[in-house]
């Protein structure tokens, strides 16, 4: 049994009296590739917020490859291997979208140690990361002349130019045409087969079911359902959380 | 343009302002440009941690004064050449930066900003009460009437005016490399999405400490000399809302994005307060720069230059 | 050796008197800033406006400077509304409230203290009441009645407040806004309008304030700039939003303040206040009753 990539243990947040995330636990395995899906307001962008360390846990502990998170900042373990994308895009706004892609390049990819970057393998990768989600017939642009569509797949590919250990897409295809969403899919298990873990956060249940080894399901800050997803998605709490 | 060809450039257009002033008959072109220069200094080393980062500054006051009265200092203990007083004034600030920085940079920037405001406040209170470097009654420094530079006796205010020009070429050049350095580009993320850059990847504490540090030493170096330019320091001068208001309106009125709007800021808004303090009286000329300051921030976010921008723009096809 | 006891008390007690008066000046920035995240450091320029309308027409008119204080909440709520508007619209909308809202807020600041030097000069400027200059007397303690007064009627405020923000339709829509503003609109309630009756009612405390202000002391044109640490000092303290915790922190800047001042001299008083807020933010930013 290998140690696994990703280990949370009794993860506790709250904002005053609101409790967020009540003892969270949860293991992902390297290489694995995790679904985790929950009401609005279950609290799973806070779980991925207390994962990258943009937001801090009161209790319980995160250790990621191996390594303690706590007390860590997010860009350490954006380097470490950790990346991210956000449920509301948040690009760049002054900087042109392939220079979107050049930040996580230059300071997370370039910052480990033991790798080398040229200038021109940088510009290379941006390019490279841009034509991975079809945006690089934009790259001159600037983040406000893009769509809706086109910002969150900037979102997606700025999280992959971190070149991660483990991705966590939080809702990267809300708003996707069919074909779109099947691209990101196909590009998703792509990037898996190379390696990456992956934690697709997703209210599109069709591409959730197709694409997780691994079910989550998340209620009111709780984990109430982990296994296997067609199990998953016939308990019937899970039934009950989602129509009742 | 290649940064030695800019540098080159800066210090060749410092010359010529410098020979300039010397063809002009009145020593008022040095006390005025003085002034002028001085405020480029503070309205450039603003602009790398409020324009390049956006963490808004309020106490420009204090690093200023902090530089002013480390120089009364040493005029009391231990007489040394301005050159010399300009780098500990520099250090004294740079290194007060740091620590403000460290303390409070975590924290949201309001807070950052509020919390600028608080050490103004703390620092003036702090030096009024100390007696060695004058308090309230203020300190005088005696400066001579000429010195020797250059194998000639010049005025005084000649010296200082090329020691302020000096420094206002090397704040300019310093902001101008950060820009375009990888600095430069941290810094820009973090103001356009801090959160974001941390995610990416980007050290923002580390960054803005020294974004920090530098606008801090910067304007330390800016009131180092200035002892030698007034004769007289009290710390209401030394600590005078003006510098916070200047520092501040300069740059957004010129433009944050990049070094050359606190420039146009600091030469346009300079020389208007120089002629309405002559015309009017100081109070209003100050008036003048917060209406100014409203007014931009309201209509033109973005400064003249973005202002200029604007207009190429539309007229390109 | 003799511990001035009576001393002490008596600056514990005067501290208490300012820190209740502090309640007042702060409560408008517990709005503002620890409610609707607006940072307005104009504030206390809103204040010292409402104490030289207190003067003038307390001067002109011989009217009680707590009067002009309750006729002018009218007017500084509509003023607060306006300020609130230009202020959503220049920078709320777009985004940009981070560099260029605070820099609009010190650009008001500036002027309103740089017009004010301009009309009124910089002597300083009182009221006439009968209240001011006689005191209470019991033993040895002193109670002056410029400082009983303002404090009493700044604790009625703050309770009206809490009454208005706890139990009306609006008060609670104001306390929602705060904590989540897109759940708000969800509820058919325009959160932009609930905002700028909130603004208003922020810089409509501050007429208010500001009549106190020049009960207690004389005032001239700067006296505002020592008010922004203060006002901050005591939010942040208090903890951002929580309205009892801002008269915690109140009356305990108030006694710190009443002390230092006593033993070491007034020249101290304003390091007390900014050094508490810069401590503050550096060691426990969520303050006392902070979440």
């Amino acid at each position: 049994m290998t140690e696994p990539l990703l280990h949370i243990e009794q993860v506790s947040k709250r904002f005053g009296g609101f409790v967020a995330l009540d003892g969270i636990n949860l293991e992902v395995a390297p290489g694995e590739r995790l679904g985790l899906i929950g009401p609005n307001g279950s609290g799973k962008s806070t779980l991925v917020n207390c994962i990258c360390g943009t937001l801090h846990n009161e209790a319980g502990s995160v250790t990621f490859d191996g390594r303690k998170m706590d007390g860590l900042p997010a860009h350490q373990r954006t380097v470490l291997g950790l990346a991210r994308s956000f449920q509301l895009p948040r690009p760049f706004a002054s900087l042109s979208v392939a220079e979107n892609l050049r930040v996580p390049l230059l300071y997370a990819v370039k910052a480990r140690s033991g790798s080398h970057l040229s200038a021109t393998e940088l510009d290379e990768r941006c390019v490279e990361y841009l034509r991975l989600v079809a945006l690089d017939h934009k790259a001159a642009k600037r983040p406000r002349d893009l769509t809706q569509v086109e910002m969150r797949k900037l979102e997606l590919a700025r999280a992959l130019a971190a070149e991660p250990k483990l991705l966590i897409a939080d809702e990267s295809m809300a708003g996707l045409s069919h074909s779109e969403i099947e691209d990101i899919l196909k590009l998703l298990m792509e990037l898996n087969g190379r390696g990456i873990t992956i934690i697709l956060i997703e209210h599109i249940m069709s591409a959730v079911m197709s694409f997780s080894q691994r079910l989550v399901v998340l209620v009111s800050g709780r984990k109430i359902a982990d296994g296997n997803p067609a199990e998953v998605v016939r308990n019937p709490e899970v039934e009950k959380a989602y129509l009742g | 343009m290649q940064s030695r060809t800019f540098i080159l450039l800066t210090l060749l257009v410092a010359a010529a302002c410098f020979a300039a002033a010397q063809l002009v008959s009145n020593n008022y072109v040095f006390f005025a440009g003085y002034t002028v220069l001085q405020f480029i200094v503070l309205a450039t080393a603003w602009n790398i941690l409020g324009g390049y980062c956006g963490y808004v500054n309020f106490g420009s006051a204090a690093f200023f004064a902090l530089g002013a009265y480390s120089t009364v200092f040493f005029y009391k203990a231990f007489p040394m050449p301005i050159p010399a007083l300009i780098v500990i004034g520099g250090l004294v600030s740079g290194i007060v930066g740091f620590g403000m920085g460290y303390l409070t940079l975590r924290l949201r920037g309001s807070f950052f900003a509020i919390a600028t405001l608080a050490l103004a406040v703390v620092l003036q209170t702090l030096i009024v009460n100390w007696d060695y470097v004058g308090g309230s009654r203020g300190a005088y420094i005696i400066r001579p009437n000429t010195i020797a530079f250059a194998g000639r006796e010049i005025p005084y205010i000649e010296y200082l005016f090329l020691l302020m020009l000096t420094l206002a070429a090397l704040a300019i050049i310093a902001a101008r490399t950060i820009e375009r350095s990888r600095l430069g580009f941290g810094f820009a993320t973090i103001r356009d999405d801090e959160l974001a850059a941390e995610a990416s990847g980007v050290p923002t504490l580390r960054l803005k400490l020294i974004a920090t540090t530098i606008s801090g030493a910067l304007m330390g170096m800016a009131g180092a000399p200035f002892p030698y330019y007034i004769g007289y320091l009290q710390p209401q001068s030394a600590f005078a809302l003006d510098y916070a208001v200047n520092s501040i309106a300069m740059p957004m009125i010129g433009g944050t994005a990049s070094w050359i709007g606190p420039l146009i800021g600091a030469i346009l808004l300079g020389t208007i307060q120089q002629v309405a303090t002559v015309t009017i009286s100081s109070a209003v000329n100050v008036l003048i720069v917060g209406v100014l300051l409203v007014l931009f921030v309201i209509i033109a976010p973005n400064g003249l230059v973005g202002l200029v921008q604007d207009l190429m723009r539309r007229g390109r096809p | 050796m003799d511990f001035p006891f009576e001393l002490l008390i008596n600056a514990i007690i005067a501290g208490v008197l300012l820190g209740g008066f502090y309640i007042a000046v702060t409560v408008g920035i517990s709005i503002a800033f620890g409610m609707l995240d607006i940072v307005n450091i104009a504030h206390p320029a809103f204040i010292i406006l409402g104490s030289y309308l207190a003067y003038i027409i307390n001067a002109s008119f011989g009217l009680d400077p707590v009067l002009v204080g309750l006729l002018m909440l009218p007017v500084f709520f509509v003023l607060g509304a306006a300020v609130y508007q230009v202020y959503y619209l220049s920078f709320e909308k777009r985004g940009q409230e981070a560099l260029r809202g605070l820099a609009f807020f010190f650009g008001i600041l500036f002027i309103t203290e740089v017009a004010l030097i301009l009309v009124f000069g910089v002597d300083y400027r009182y009221v006439e009441a009968p209240y001011i200059g006689p005191a209470a007397h019991f033993a040895f303690i002193d109670l002056p009645f410029r400082m009983l007064i303002p404090c009493v009627l700044a604790l009625g405020m703050f309770a009206a407040l809490q009454l208005y923000l706890g139990r009306t339709y609006v008060g609670r829509a104001i306390m929602a806004v705060a904590q989540d503003q897109g759940a708000l609109s969800l509820m058919a309630a325009n959160p932009i309008r609930i905002k700028r009756i909130a603004f208003g009612i922020s810089i409509a405390t501050a007429a208010m304030a500001g009549a106190f202000l020049i009960i207690i002391q004389p005032v001239e044109p700067s006296v505002g700039r020592e008010y922004i640490g203060r006002v901050f000092a005591i939010c942040v303290l208090g903890g951002l939003g929580s309205l009892p915790g801002t008269v915690i922190a109140a009356l305990l800047l108030g006694v710190v303040e009443s002390i230092t001042a006593t033993f070491y001299g007034p020249s101290w008083a304003p390091a007390v206040s900014f050094g508490f807020l810069l401590l503050t933010l550096a060691f426990r930013p969520a303050g006392i009753l902070g979440r």
